[in-house]
């Protein structure tokens, strides 16, 4: 039976979550670049939302979450056939209009994620191309096997809102989009600075207030399990914003802004898993271990695999997330201020059904990544602008606009 | 006439305006400029990653002087500008053949 609080919830969630994408995730990254590709970040974060909303619309939400096979869901809710006001979500009390645009919130962030690992010199056809083969063969698949009754839903693994579906699709596709794609030129000596941090920081608030939509919201229920949520979500952010910034002060001997709400997406990624699950004391070490394994991750992956993931969305996401998803198996125990293990299973089972959800899903995305990627490139004529353009910047040289007329 | 051009940190600015006042000067002009010198630049960390900053931000101030007052007004940049750091700047003089005002026609040290 619908239940007006809980939809009144999820609608508001719905609107937190669009908005972390639109602009929060946008300024976050355009911040972080030079100020001739300012634009072309917003730009690719604004044209994912809106070809992401299309195909969601048309097979996406069918294939992640209508009735299928165990791998991926079926086409019976294509284009929301047989879905009206009167329609509930399965097993829950809200309309399926609600938890569909809930859900297409959360596919419209994670391809947008991706982002991070290609500014500065992908052409933007392909852009568009990888965006929605990505979001079909990727998203839809690992959506279901989690979130839509596959076989890892089966399996009974505990993603509450998204470590695997969202951060570790988008952190393990980057990196394959990285190495693909080349480095930057001049990547890693002769690069410029973030054009704007204080963007960087605005996006980074607005995500963090977004975010308590994203995993509060995934509770589906506007009760206990969101307020939780919400709490727990909160004191990890705290923790490794403080984590990041006081490892950088004691080597640096400087605190930054943009170490500081690197730290804050670190926490928040690495909760998110764990947000429906866990209680408090177990947010301040999931937020302690997160911020700590992603700073020094960040300088694993570039320097001394010399791989460009421009912005880190391994190193924050790919990371938090299936350190997050790892740590729900012990956070969730009753002893430890969780919501307690389900009957019958024990940590280390738990521990191993989601290990094997960490894999299958890492797996998934390197194959299917590269795979899209070969495709992409010959369709699109190479995956990259060349080498003129991306000295110009793409602001001019892709879109014939400058993000800043002085 | 002698044509004085300073190049000093932005910081300073508010000092040399308030000395130059002081030493008589009626107009200077003011840009925001970048550029380095023995100082090469200086160095940035953002997540870890050091990136060289090729050009510094530096204020340049362009003041026209009669002649004889130009050794005094140098030393009153230099003196207001100076944190004995580097990259306090420089200060070059130029000879100036001509000053006009624009609303007069007026020229020489009366256009000043």
């Amino acid at each position: 039976m619908l239940n007006a609080g809980d939809t009144a919830w999820l609608l508001t969630a719905t609107t937190l979550v669009l908005f972390m994408t639109l602009p929060a995730l946008a300024l976050f990254y355009a911040g972080l670049v030079r100020s001739t590709n300012v634009l072309s970040v917003l730009m690719h974060c604004f044209t994912i939302a809106c070809l992401v909303s299309i195909l969601w619309l048309v097979c996406a939400y069918s294939l992640a979450f209508a009735p299928g096979a165990p791998w991926i869901g079926g086409l019976s809710k294509a284009f929301l056939n047989g879905v009206g006001r009167q329609t509930l979500a399965p097993n829950t009390t809200v309309p399926e209009t609600a938890f569909f645009m809930f859900q297409m919130t959360f596919a419209i962030i994670t391809p947008a994620l991706i982002v991070g690992a290609f500014v500065e010199r992908m052409k933007f056809a392909a852009v568009l191309l990888f965006s929605a083969l990505w979001l079909l063969i990727v998203y839809a698949p690992v959506a279901h096997w989690v979130w839509g009754g596959g076989w890892l839903n089966a399996m009974g693994v505990m993603d509450f809102a998204g470590g695997l579906v969202v951060h570790l699709t988008a952190g393990a596709s980057a990196v394959v989009l990285a190495v693909l794609l080349g480095a930057r030129t001049g990547f890693p000596a002769d690069l410029k600075p973030p054009h704007a941090p204080w963007m960087t920081m605005v996006g980074a608030s607005m995500l963090w207030v977004g975010w308590f939509g994203f995993n509060a919201g995934s509770a589906l229920t506007a009760g206990g399990d969101a307020g939780m949520a919400m709490t727990v979500t909160h004191i990890s952010a705290a923790t490794a914003s403080l984590v990041w910034v006081t490892i950088e002060w004691a080597k640096f001997g400087k605190p930054s802004l943009v170490g500081m709400v690197t730290g804050t997406i670190a926490g928040l990624a690495t909760i998110t898993p764990a947000s429906g699950f866990v209680g408090p004391a177990a947010a301040l070490a999931i937020g302690l271990i997160g911020g700590t394994a992603c700073y020094f991750a960040v300088g694993i992956v570039k320097r001394s695999f010399k791989v460009d993931d421009s912005l880190d969305v391994f190193a924050v996401h790919g990371l938090g997330g299936t350190i997050g998803v790892l740590l729900t198996a012990i956070g969730v125990d009753a002893a430890l201020g969780g919501a307690g293990l389900p009957s019958g299973q024990t940590m280390a089972g738990q521990f191993g059904v989601q290990a094997l959800g960490v894999l299958a899903t890492l797996i998934w995305s390197v194959v299917a990544t590269y795979g899209i990627l070969r495709v992409v490139k010959i369709v699109a004529g190479g995956l990259r602008v060349d080498r003129e353009d991306e000295e110009k910047g793409l602001d001019q040289t892709a879109h014939g606009e400058s993000g800043y007329n002085i | 006439m002698r044509y004085i051009v300073a190049i000093i940190q932005p910081h300073r600015l508010e000092a040399v305006r308030e000395a130059l006042a002081g030493a008589g000067v009626q107009g200077l002009t003011v840009t925001e400029v970048r550029g380095f010198g023995r100082q090469k630049g200086h160095r940035e960390i953002y997540r870890g990653a050091e990136y060289q900053i090729a050009y510094v931000p530096k204020i340049k101030l362009e003041v026209a002087v009669p002649a004889d007052v130009a050794e005094r007004v140098v030393e009153t940049i230099r003196t207001s500008a100076r944190t004995g750091n580097i990259g306090d700047g420089k200060i070059f003089v130029l000879p100036l053949e001509l000053a006009m005002r624009v609303r007069t026609g007026e020229t020489g040290a009366g256009a000043l």
